[in-house]
């Protein structure tokens, strides 16, 4: 089963030809299906839509009732607020740049860990290897509501709470489990006869693996890492658990935290949300082939 | 707890005992301790982070603990568990949760499905639709929480607005009982429709062309080339999506504690989100753990069915 969203975009037709329908006529038949996606689209694609069209609002075309689609006043003040305080830089972009900092640590260590095992998981006959790779992927499913508990215990007693590196750890292990399933799929395609192949010229195991192996193995490591990226900078449970300060606080919590007062600056709210959103649009639209395999953590392939 | 934990987690241990450096040796052993350094620092970053939290978690659940008040645990074994598991209040938030798993992901299946079925029948422009339609799937719950929190306002939300204009009247959509959790399940649906759309046309642009021809020559009904050749095919991957969403669904955390908080009264509560207040608010660590050990239950339950599934999967 091929699974990939550039193959289903690029294969043909199921059906080249469709016989000639005999109840209604195959042309109408086929309108109606676009007119029923293309309102299927705009469905999806709106609350989308309306996020932006709010972040370059005036502030009071967006409080406007009837609600304003089109003849708006056009802003960047939304934008401004979200790097710029009247105290030079604002809390927020701060947050972003902590999200920047924890995802990216997170997502270097949990390549680190992860592509070695997957590399070991798939090559050597390990031991009870399906029972530790299905242990790995279950830690993945745990409830973070629940983990963050005795974690926050954890942390107290060890100094970790509201600090940057107790966020990368928990991140660094939540994403390893996903690493690994992921880049597992990636090792078994690279035939295992090339490390023979260069063992035989006298190379090492490990030689054989860091010079021959690795480099084939590098698209599916950054689109690994692309989608480990996304998971940490997305995270909220863990963050607003962990962290109070701002110093520390990561952009989800920070964002979530603009809602908290009496009234609420949706406009600055669509303006953050936009920033944040953007990056992780570019990134899964440059990960689409490994969509399906990413978004079930690996375990769907083909 | 967890059975396949201990099982598992000791086996590097012995492996690692079990290979002394010695050069010379056969090319085996050394690669076993090759495969021991690569493995084990992943695994261990795992026990520590993950089976031992869940592990003090247990022990907690058999105490009083509490958070706050500090002071030493005093064990009260299993009246936590018996405690919730006899609790109106947790049969209540139960309750919740199902309604909301089963809502959310049905509701997801039949649209993701229908959704990609449309697509497949396309020849042109599919790239660029099965693009648009992923979108909502790659945004933080964070983002999608508070603006669907922005969109439902009863006083300036657009859906409000645009009902108005409809001529319909207001709906409280988040400050009502039985709408909000409706709510709830129309955002998750909206951001978790596009995943099962994506493995639903995996499966649909899997199944072999040949089949469909050689119905098409046999004149059978488009129905029935669904029914027979369609539905078979694609079903064992659609069922993967759908536990994989269940699971989510239950621990699903972010979109409550942003669009609702729970409320109205309780009536958006669902497990993940009293857990929290018991932990959090009420600071009942110990009462709390045994909570959360009883979710984990359920969730490696669900777990194992859907490794089930997916290993079934990967042997045809």
């Amino acid at each position: 089963m091929a699974v990939s969203v550039d193959e289903a975009m690029s294969t043909g037709p199921v059906r080249d030809h469709t016989p000639p329908a005999r109840r209604f006529g195959g042309r109408g038949r086929s309108v109606l299906e676009i007119a029923l996606l293309t309102v299927l689209a705009v469905v999806m694609l709106f609350p989308v839509l309306w996020m932006i069209e709010t972040s370059i609002k005036e502030n009071r075309d967006v409080y406007a009732i009837p609600a304003k689609f089109f003849d708006f006043t056009v802003t960047l003040d939304h934008f401004k607020d979200v790097f710029v305080a009247s105290s030079g830089r604002s809390a927020l972009s701060a947050s972003f740049l902590n999200s920047v900092v924890v995802a990216g640590v997170s997502t270097v260590l949990a390549t680190v860990l992860g592509v070695p095992a997957a590399w070991a998981y798939s090559r050597f006959a390990v031991k009870a290897k399906k029972d530790q790779l299905f242990f790995i992927l279950s830690t993945r499913f745990m409830p973070p509501v629940v983990v963050v508990i005795p974690i926050f215990l954890m942390y107290r007693q060890v100094g970790l709470i509201d600090t940057k590196l107790g966020l990368i750890l928990i991140y660094t292990a939540f994403n390893v489990p996903f690493t690994i399933w992921m880049m597992k799929g990636f090792v078994d395609e690279v035939p295992a006869e090339y490390e023979d192949a260069a063992m035989l010229d006298g190379y090492t195991r490990l030689q054989a693996f860091w010079r021959f192996t690795l480099p084939l193995l590098l698209p599916g490591i950054a689109a690994t890492a692309v989608f480990a990226l996304i998971f940490s900078w997305n995270e909220f449970v863990f963050a607003i658990f962990l962290t109070s300060s701002d110093d520390v606080r990561t952009a989800p919590p920070a964002i979530a935290g603009l809602i908290g007062g009496t009234t609420v600056d949706w406009g600055l709210v669509a303006a953050a949300s936009v920033v944040f959103a953007l990056p992780v649009l570019v990134f899964a639209y440059l990960v689409r082939k490994h969509l399906v395999a990413g978004v079930t953590l690996g375990a769907v392939r083909r | 707890m967890s059975n396949p934990v201990p099982l598992t987690t000791d086996h590097p241990g012995q492996v690692a005992s079990a290979t002394p450096p010695a050069p010379g040796r056969s090319r085996r052993l050394s690669d076993r301790g090759l495969a021991v350094a690569f493995i084990s620092p992943a695994l261990l970053l795992l026990l520590a982070m993950s089976v031992f939290p869940l592990l003090w978690a247990l022990y907690l659940s058999f105490t009083d603990y509490s958070a706050t008040r500090g002071g030493p645990a005093h064990f009260v074994w299993f009246e936590n568990y018996t405690a919730i598991l006899t609790s109106a209040q947790v049969h209540l938030r139960a309750l919740t949760t199902l309604i909301y798993v089963v809502g959310a992901v049905a509701l997801q299946t039949v649209l993701g499905f229908a959704i990609a079925y449309l697509i497949s029948r396309r020849t042109h422009g599919r790239g660029l639709l099965t693009t648009l339609f992923l979108v909502p799937m790659m945004l933080s719950q964070v983002v999608v929480g508070l603006f669907w929190k922005f969109m439902l306002d009863a006083q300036f939300g657009v859906i409000n607005s645009m009902l108005g204009s409809l001529g319909l009247g207001q709906v409280e959509w988040l400050t009502r009982q039985r709408t909000a959790l409706i709510s709830l399940i129309v955002v998750d649906t909206w951001q978790w429709t596009p995943f099962i759309m994506l493995i639903a046309l995996a499966g649909l642009t899997a199944v072999p062309k040949y089949l469909y021809e050689a119905a098409s020559i046999d004149r059978a009904s488009e129905w029935f080339r669904f029914r027979t050749i369609t539905l078979p095919l694609v079903w064992p991957l659609l069922l993967i999506a759908v536990l994989f969403r269940a699971i989510e669904a239950f621990r699903l955390f972010d979109l409550v504690y942003i669009l609702t908080s729970g409320g109205p009264g309780v009536s958006t509560e669902t497990l993940s989100f009293h857990v929290y207040k018991v932990a959090f608010l009420g600071f009942n660590t110990g009462t709390a753990s045994a909570y959360g050990i009883l979710m984990v239950l359920v969730v490696i339950v669900l777990t194992q069915l859907y490794l089930r599934y997916l290993n079934k999967l990967k042997e045809d």
